[in-house]
């Protein structure tokens, strides 16, 4: 199987419409923004555009290094792959993160990390983000 | 239904306490947004209150569908409004309705007096009063914000309100900016807030919204996206956004230009959507939840009048609307000109459509001698004339000079004072929008309850080739106005209203968990928008002695001259429609 990651074609054209985020909350089964593994903000007030926090899909993940129960693990061709039943909820992956992609679902205590699938990208109006193919590049 | 939905929040800031209370049934009933705001007003805000008193509550609410579907994505406030004495209701958009709901919040009712100039932080389960002394009499708006922002919240997720000077020296059109470039900008939210030295609002959460069945409301999503994406209506909003109407409506001379003296701005080739777009577009903005991203921002750039090497750049965002105002109606053909107008007046925070036409009249009195340079501070006011009017507008939101205290409380006020009130252009004491199309806009305008355009969007059955009578006009703005009351309620952008029709609002409603007929539906928004005539003649409002200036009906419209007989005819039906639709006590003189 061919390894995906999302990529961020142009943050320049991404309008703010938060869309992307909607939808990889609707991908988990609720409504509005608490569980969205992809995070638009201003860059400092909105008139000077957004930038696009996602996981980038790391050759060499460091969320994955400072798990000490291994529930964040290295994907083959980069990234990770978490699994929700081993993860103490120490929050290692999430400050080891310095992109800020991981973010913290309160709700259920758990790290939000990224599953590559690229529902977020088919709800970009503007093309912003893409799913991308890599496993030919590693 | 989301148990988060039916959570409202009271804070008293006199006290500096808050509650929550859960109203499901109230939220069952109404559905969210207007049809619940109207219900708290009647129940917050006491017979006969002084607007700009501690006893005048704002309640903001959101809908069922906030944060759920793409479009439902304003905030509705709701308030005694301090210009016209009775309904203050203002919408907006930014990422206000979807932190009020991620909040855990249907609706938040603020009510009371601070004994210093305070912010709240309002996050799930607490409300912060925070002092914001320092913040107070900053020159502008958009400084607040910045500091905030640094300070508290989740950026993306979080909205933040605020007033500027305007509201802080009680402009009675003065706005509530969030997200830097939306408004809840009629009826004088923002000086409401200044009565209550409530400087800005913070709202943060992160609470998931819970859908009854997550398959359904994924294909319904998807239905509502395509639509939105593809539709060819919200295109217009999109490409050139609402600017791209100044050509239509020059060419059927429906612009008032110049207090609405003329038909036409001579050399404003210049001043239209496209030439916009062509010369000075930056960057396109979405509010949270929409796909459409409407919001243009045009990049100025200023040169400091003795260093030609330094620039001031400022990102300016304009509208139709904001082109009429400071523009047509100015006098003004110059785009960058219109630019820096809108610039300063976003500074001030001012409603930018109240405090054109209140200059517009200004001009005009000054011309007929009614208003003379000693009362204005020495400012000259000529249309086409962009230097003084800057100075007016600084004048106009500092209020340190008795007259502009006067002018400060609108032109249908004003003009009782000076004279001049054949042309000061009001309807139902709020300042005339952009549209003099015909009497479907003017009946609109006049019987509208937040005296809106968009309350029944006269102007568009104007510019339809069909000629109707007074009466069909008003039946016709009456349906309109009570559906609106349902997308008010959900609260869904009017832009969205040609993709979420009746049988779309319904299903919608089902996934959120709320069951109703389209025949319920439809009832409800009778009943919700005869509630707010309620709240209107409760307050000593009537239908009988509204003012029409008569410079609508000496200048003739788009669709030719419209006459008074017609324009009374259409109101009386439309006052009937409307109490017969009633079932409580409220009656019209
Ligand atoms: S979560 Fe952060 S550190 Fe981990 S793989 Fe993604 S980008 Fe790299
Ligand atoms: S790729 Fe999937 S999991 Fe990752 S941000 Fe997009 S929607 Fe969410
Ligand atoms: S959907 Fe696209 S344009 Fe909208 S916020 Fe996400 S990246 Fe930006």
């Amino acid at each position: 199987m061919s390894t995906r990651r999302l990529a961020v074609i142009d943050a320049n054209r991404c309008v703010g419409c938060q869309c992307c985020m909607f939808a990889c909350n609707r991908r988990l089964g609720v409504g509005g923004l608490s569980r969205s593994a992809i995070h638009i903000s201003s860059v400092g007030g909105i008139s000077r555009g957004f930038s696009v926090k996602v996981c980038r899909a790391c050759e060499d993940p460091p969320c994955a290094d400072v798990c000490p129960t291994q529930a964040m693990k290295r994907r083959d061709g980069g990234g990770v792959k978490f699994h929700q039943d081993i993860c103490t909820k120490c929050g290692s992956c999430m400050n080891a993160c310095i992109l800020g992609a991981i973010t913290w679902d309160n709700e259920n205590n758990v790290p939000i990390v990224c599953i590559y699938c690229g529902i977020c990208a088919r709800y970009c109006p503007y093309q912003v983000i893409e799913l991308e193919d890599i496993s030919g590049e590693m | 239904m989301d148990p988060n939905l039916s959570r409202l929040l009271i804070i008293d800031l006199s006290s500096k306490t808050f509650r929550i209370e859960e109203r499901t049934s109230l939220f069952e009933e109404r559905i969210g947004g207007a049809g619940v705001a109207i219900r708290l007003l009647h129940e917050f805000c006491p017979k006969g209150t002084d607007p700009l008193g501690p006893d005048n509550p704002i309640i903001l609410a959101v809908g069922s569908l906030s944060a759920l579907f793409p479009l439902a994505s304003k905030c509705v406030a709701m308030f005694k409004s301090p210009l016209t004495g009775n309904l203050g209701e203002s919408h907006a958009g930014g990422r206000t309705a979807t932190s009020i709901r991620m909040a855990g919040f249907g609706a938040i009712v603020i009510t009371g007096k601070s004994s210093q100039p305070v912010y709240l932080s309002i996050t799930h389960n607490d409300v912060q009063f925070l002092d914001a002394r320092s913040l107070w009499g900053m020159a502008r708006g958009d400084t607040i914000a910045r500091i905030i922002r640094t300070i508290d919240g989740n950026p993306g997720t979080r909205t933040i309100l605020r007033i500027g000077r305007a509201g802080e020296q009680l402009v009675r059109y003065a706005a509530v900016t969030s997200e830097t470039y939306r408004h809840f900008g009629r009826m004088g939210l923002g000086a409401v807030f200044g009565s209550k030295l409530l400087k800005a609002i913070v709202i943060s959460g992160d609470a998931a919204i819970p859908v009854n069945n997550i398959k359904g409301y994924r294909l319904l999503y998807d239905q509502i996206f395509d639509a939105v994406t593809k539709s060819p209506i919200m295109k217009k909003y999109h490409d050139v956004g609402t600017a791209v109407n100044v050509l239509p409506l020059k060419s059927l001379g429906s612009i008032p230009i110049k207090n609405l003296t003329t038909s036409q701005l001579e050399k404003s080739d210049q001043l239209t959507g496209e030439e916009f777009v062509s010369n000075y577009l930056a960057r396109r903005l979405a509010c949270s939840h929409c796909p459409v991203s409407c919001i243009h921002l045009a990049q100025l750039r200023t040169s400091y009048p003795h260093d030609p090497y330094f620039f001031k750049t400022t990102s300016v965002c304009y509208d139709y609307e904001l082109i009429y105002s400071l523009g047509f109606t100015l006098g003004i053909a110059n785009p960058k000109q219109v630019l820096s107008l809108i610039d300063e007046i976003e500074g001030t925070g001012m409603d930018a459509m109240s405090s054109g036409v209140v200059a517009a009249y200004v001009t005009e009195a000054m011309k007929n001698g009614l208003i003379t340079s000693d009362m204005t501070g020495g400012i000259e006011l000529e249309f086409g004339d962009t230097s003084s009017y800057m100075q007016f507008f600084k004048n106009l939101a500092d209020q340190q000079i008795p007259f502009y205290k006067n002018l400060g409380k609108g032109v249908d006020y004003t003009s009782q004072l000076y004279g001049g009130s054949e042309y000061a252009l009001a309807f139902g004491k709020n300042e005339m929008p952009g549209y003099h199309t015909g009497l479907a806009a003017i009946i609109g305008y006049l019987t509208g309850a937040r005296h809106s355009h968009l309350d029944s969007a006269g102007y568009s059955v104007d510019q339809k080739p069909k000629q109707s009578t007074p009466e069909e006009i008003a039946t016709q703005l009456y349906n309109e106005e009570a559906w609106r009351q349902i997308l008010a309620s959900l609260v869904i952008c009017f832009f969205a209203r040609g993709v979420y029709s009746e049988e779309m609002v319904q299903k919608c409603l089902e996934v959120s968990g709320i069951s109703k007929t389209i025949d319920d539906l439809v009832l409800l928004g009778k009943q919700i928008l005869y509630e707010k005539y309620q709240f209107k003649f409760r307050e000593g409002f009537s239908f009988r002695n509204m003012r029409i200036p008569s410079r609508i009906t000496t200048h003739p419209s788009g669709t030719g001259l419209i006459s008074e007989k017609d324009i009374r005819k259409g109101i009386e039906t439309y006052e009937n429609l409307l109490l017969s639709s009633g079932t409580g006590p409220a009656q019209s003189e």
